[in-house]
């Protein structure tokens, strides 16, 4: 069981809600869990292989997973995973 | 606005209006300005081009910009000047140098700049702000205090006091931050969303970046409307590389140029900092962030927003990239200061010493005609340099002393 933050920009798939309680031990068990409360989060996360878009990130505990094991990362009870359009910047 | 057709999402190709916006709302890709290629090839000529000012805004038919130019301080159509010692020192044949350290405020951010806070006048915010490892900071000071916008400057404390000070001058709002250049981004996005400023990298950032593509035009346009073989890039984010490649094939789309363009396209990071070049070394399509730690602060970005594109572009054009290290940029810099008098930030010795390494690995060849961005002045990182370089001597205001140091016989007489 974790706490899932919802940008704004998806909150329309979850009633509102900034933040969701979904069981699940890893961030793929996560989202998949968010889909099935709340279809529609895996098409705009999702590319058409399965894998995340690549402007979406995503943080456990605010760590970026990519300096994790992606979406294979663990979640232990209680953590906050974010779900972070990726941040333009630079040029 | 005759030749914007709107936006387009580079991931998904989803279209929106012209507004602030910079990321598309189903996928989260970068949102890109599609314009009418066909009403620019007939509005547009060498001609008209070459009456116009000498500044990016020469190319304006080719700028998202409705009211040409609105904020001006004289970016752009800097010096490309040819390096035949630093090509012998290389072992190269032609190479040439953009030097876009002469820009108002000494580096290609003006560029962008100038064009995002022209759109941003269009848009009415009354406020610019930036995330920047430096050079933008003095950039958008300095073109928000001559536009009369208050602006907020978002740096990372550790940045050189060299580029605080040239920013601080301008008498803007400059916020150092706690943390790295993707904390302070972070923190951006945050505020972007919750106050109406135009934060030139982030909601405006679609027009922004548009800025970088004449360095492109400027490039064709003098070597007599050819393109180079090869050019060289500085990589922070990804998208000066992507748009510079990006703006040689529009000269051909609105028929500026009489061949299609073949560009080789190579990228330059430091090894401190090099997400793109490790995934390119590594031949694979992630790009793993990084926490930056290298000389070449204005390069720092550990999490680049267009390091899938430039990845692209240097894969789709043969070129290559290389990741150097503190001491190559120092050597760098110290090589195209010897050898052609242009004195480059840190950031520029990375692209010298990557131009370096490319020749040595033959990826970068002798019979191309080669251009090197350099993309910032070497006044704003004297601490790179400070403790290698000083006065040949010290000596008291005599003639002996004089020729006590120096050997007369070596002289010209």
């Amino acid at each position: 069981m974790a706490t899932i933050r919802i940008p704004t920009q998806l909150r329309e798939l979850s009633g509102g809600a900034s933040e969701l309680t979904i069981e699940g031990g890893t961030v793929k068990e996560l989202l998949a869990g968010l889909d099935a409360a709340h279809p529609g989060f895996a098409e705009r996360l999702h590319d058409e292989s399965g894998g995340l878009r690549r402007f979406v990130n995503v943080f456990v505990a605010d760590e970026d997973i990519r300096f994790l094991d992606g979406i294979d990362t663990p979640v232990a009870p209680g953590e906050v995973v974010s779900i972070v359009p990726a941040v333009a910047g630079g040029a | 606005m005759p030749y914007v057709l709107g936006l387009r999402c580079r991931e998904c190709a989803r279209e929106y209006e012209i507004a602030p916006i910079f990321t598309c709302e189903w996928c989260f890709g970068p949102l890109e300005v599609a314009y009418d290629y066909e009403a620019i090839s007939g509005a547009i000529s060498r001609e008209k081009i070459a009456a116009g000012p000498a500044s990016i805004w020469r190319y304006s038919d080719l700028l998202p910009v409705e009211r040409n130019p609105a904020v001006d301080l004289g970016a752009g159509f800097t010096p490309l000047v040819r390096a035949d010692r630093l090509a012998s020192e290389l072992g190269l044949g032609e190479v040439w140098i953009k030097n876009d350290t002469l820009n108002p405020t000494n580096s290609f951010k003006d560029r962008v700049t100038s064009v995002a806070l022209s759109k941003a006048l269009e848009f009415g915010f009354k406020t610019a702000a930036c995330a920047s490892t430096g050079n933008l900071a003095n950039s958008v000071a300095a073109h928000a205090a001559h536009a009369g916008l208050r602006s907020f400057v978002f740096i990372p404390a550790n940045l050189e006091q060299g580029k605080i000070i040239t920013t601080a001058v301008y008498g803007g709002n400059v916020v150092a931050i706690d943390g790295n250049y993707d904390d302070v981004n972070r923190l951006c996005a945050e505020l972007a969303g919750m106050y109406p400023w135009a934060f030139v990298n982030v909601n405006v950032r679609t027009f922004y970046a548009e800025g970088s593509r004449t360095l492109a035009f400027e490039t064709a346009e003098q070597l007599g409307w050819e393109t180079p073989d090869h050019v060289v890039v500085p990589v922070a984010s990804g998208s000066l590389l992507t748009k510079i490649r990006k703006g040689f094939g529009e000269l051909h789309t609105v028929g500026l140029l009489d061949e299609e363009p073949k560009v080789r396209v190579s990228g330059a990071q430091a090894l401190g900092c090099s997400p793109v070049a490790a995934a390119w070394l590594n031949d694979t399509e992630n790009i793993k962030p990084v926490k930056p730690s290298t000389i070449a602060k204005s390069l720092a970005i550990g999490n680049p927003a267009d390091g899938y594109f430039a990845l692209d572009a240097v894969r789709q054009t043969g070129g290559g990239f290389a990741a150097v290290t503190d001491e190559e940029i120092v050597d760098g810099m110290r090589l195209l200061a010897r050898t052609e008098g242009i004195f480059a930030e840190t950031a520029g010795g990375v692209t010298i010493a990557t131009l370096r390494r490319l020749a040595d690995q033959g990826v970068v060849r002798p019979d191309e005609r080669v251009v090197a961005y350099i993309t910032g002045h070497g006044l704003k990182t004297l601490d790179a340099v400070a403790d290698q370089v000083g006065p040949t001597a010290t000596i008291p205001a005599s003639l002996d002393a004089f020729h006590a140091a120096f050997d007369p016989s070596t002289f010209d007489q």
